[in-house]
């Protein structure tokens, strides 16, 4: 085994698994890219370490300086990630967090000594957009990295887990994840557009406009600079919704193949299934799906062990996404 | 042809506070369009001036983005459910 000089150079190059065994389809081969094995646990290790990197690059953060600030909007996982990364430079993160998040995902912000800022749950992940944005503007002196908008996200996604994908899967025809910032689906999607055209690119997304009260009008909505900078309304070939039913569905069928995997990622799965049923009994194809996170920030929701109704109706409630 | 809608609770108050309705039209800009002239109040929410989709909304029928699939001219044929939902920030990913 390799040995590593920082917990940092463990972050990507993570494997591929095949969960076929789940295909609706036996001519659908569906393999999934396990990114909770990044040191701290999700997909957003990378992106976190890339937007400190490009921070750092352009002078607005500076290793081993004292005193440092950064804020982030966040319903979890960057937060988690920039605070690990935070952690080892000496930063002090600052994670602008809804109310209604699992208690596991403010437990490591803790452990990894970021300060949470509550948002308003009813205000979802816009309100923590908002909120994050004007406190930013009241402390100028806070650097905020914003996800959301950095070119730093979707950049990692292309330089890395984009080539991985090809490397590990060179025969893939479909790639399915899910859209939060947007940063996987840009920079995977522009990656594997440049080096393979025909390979599709479909978004999943939770239905969360449904459960965003706090919304005042059709004009509060937000659409990430990050999707509208790469033109992801070309980028992508396809969008579907998938249920909160159907998420913790497929969390669960995902145990069968020996996967414990965060809610998100079962939604994610949902979307390959239903991928794969649009693919004709003719044709061969292999659907790369992101298993964004596993399983361990979600026991409290009761979602491999409780009433499927009972979890379906909390996850109305709570961001899981 | 009689398709369901579904209401996001942003646009309920302006729609007589029903949460699903059924409607008609044969593509998503016949159905949005027949909404906006019974609900005159949602039209700026709905459709721009030239008749293409608000930027924060998204359309679905049976979960399928219709950006994806032709935009307002996305056909809709009869039973297909259509959900307006407003675009809003992810999180986790």
């Amino acid at each position: 085994m390799p040995r590593y000089e920082s917990v940092l150079e463990l972050i990507g190059n993570t494997p591929v698994v095949d969960v076929s065994a789940l295909s609706p389809k036996p001519n659908v081969a569906i393999l999934a890219k396990l990114e909770g094995r990044n040191p701290a646990g999700s997909v957003k290790d990378r992106v976190a370490l890339s937007l400190i990197e490009a921070a750092e690059q352009d002078g607005r953060l500076i290793p081993g300086r004292s005193g440092q600030t950064l804020i982030e909007p966040s319903s979890g996982n960057t937060g988690i990630a920039l605070a690990m990364v935070c952690r080892l430079r000496g930063y002090h993160l600052k994670v602008v967090l809804p109310t209604n998040v699992s208690p596991e995902r403010r437990q490591l912000l803790l452990a990894f000594g970021a300060e949470i800022i509550d948002s308003p749950g009813s205000e979802g992940s816009n309100g923590a957009v908002r909120l994050a944005q004007s406190l930013s503007e009241a402390n100028p002196e806070w650097v905020f990295l914003y996800q959301y908008a950095n070119p730093a996200n979707p950049l990692v996604h292309y330089q890395t887990t984009g080539p991985e994908i090809l490397a590990d899967v060179p025969e893939i025809t479909h790639f399915v994840a899910g859209l939060g910032t947007s940063g996987t689906l840009m920079g995977v999607g522009k990656y594997l557009k440049e080096h393979r055209p025909e390979v599709q690119i479909w978004a999943v997304e939770p239905p969360s406009g449904e459960m965003v009260d706090g919304l005042r009008s059709l004009d509060d909505g937000y659409v990430p600079p990050i999707f509208t900078d790469n033109d992801g309304e070309h980028l992508l070939d396809r969008k579907v919704i998938v249920r909160p039913r159907e998420s913790i569905e497929w969390t669960r069928r995902l145990t069968e193949v020996g996967l414990f995997v965060g809610l998100s990622s079962g939604a994610a799965m949902a979307g390959a299934v239903k991928c794969a049923l649009t693919i004709d009994d003719t044709d061969a194809a292999t659907i790369v799906t992101i298993i964004a996170d596993d399983g361990w920030k979600y026991l409290s929701t009761g979602a491999w062990s409780d009433d499927i109704d009972d979890v379906v109706e909390r996850a109305k409630a709570t961001i899981y996404f | 042809m009689a398709a369901v809608l579904r209401i996001p609770t942003v646009l309920r108050p302006a729609m007589g506070g029903e949460s699903v309705i059924a409607v008609e039209g044969s593509t998503v800009g016949e159905v949005l369009l027949k909404l906006t002239t019974t609900y005159p109040a949602i039209k700026g929410q709905l459709l721009n001036e030239d008749g293409t989709l608000h930027r924060f909304l998204n359309v679905y029928v049976n979960d399928d983005d219709v950006r994806y699939l032709g935009g307002v001219e996305a056909s809709v044929t009869n039973n297909d459910e259509i959900t307006l939902l407003p675009a809003v920030a992810g999180g986790v990913w």
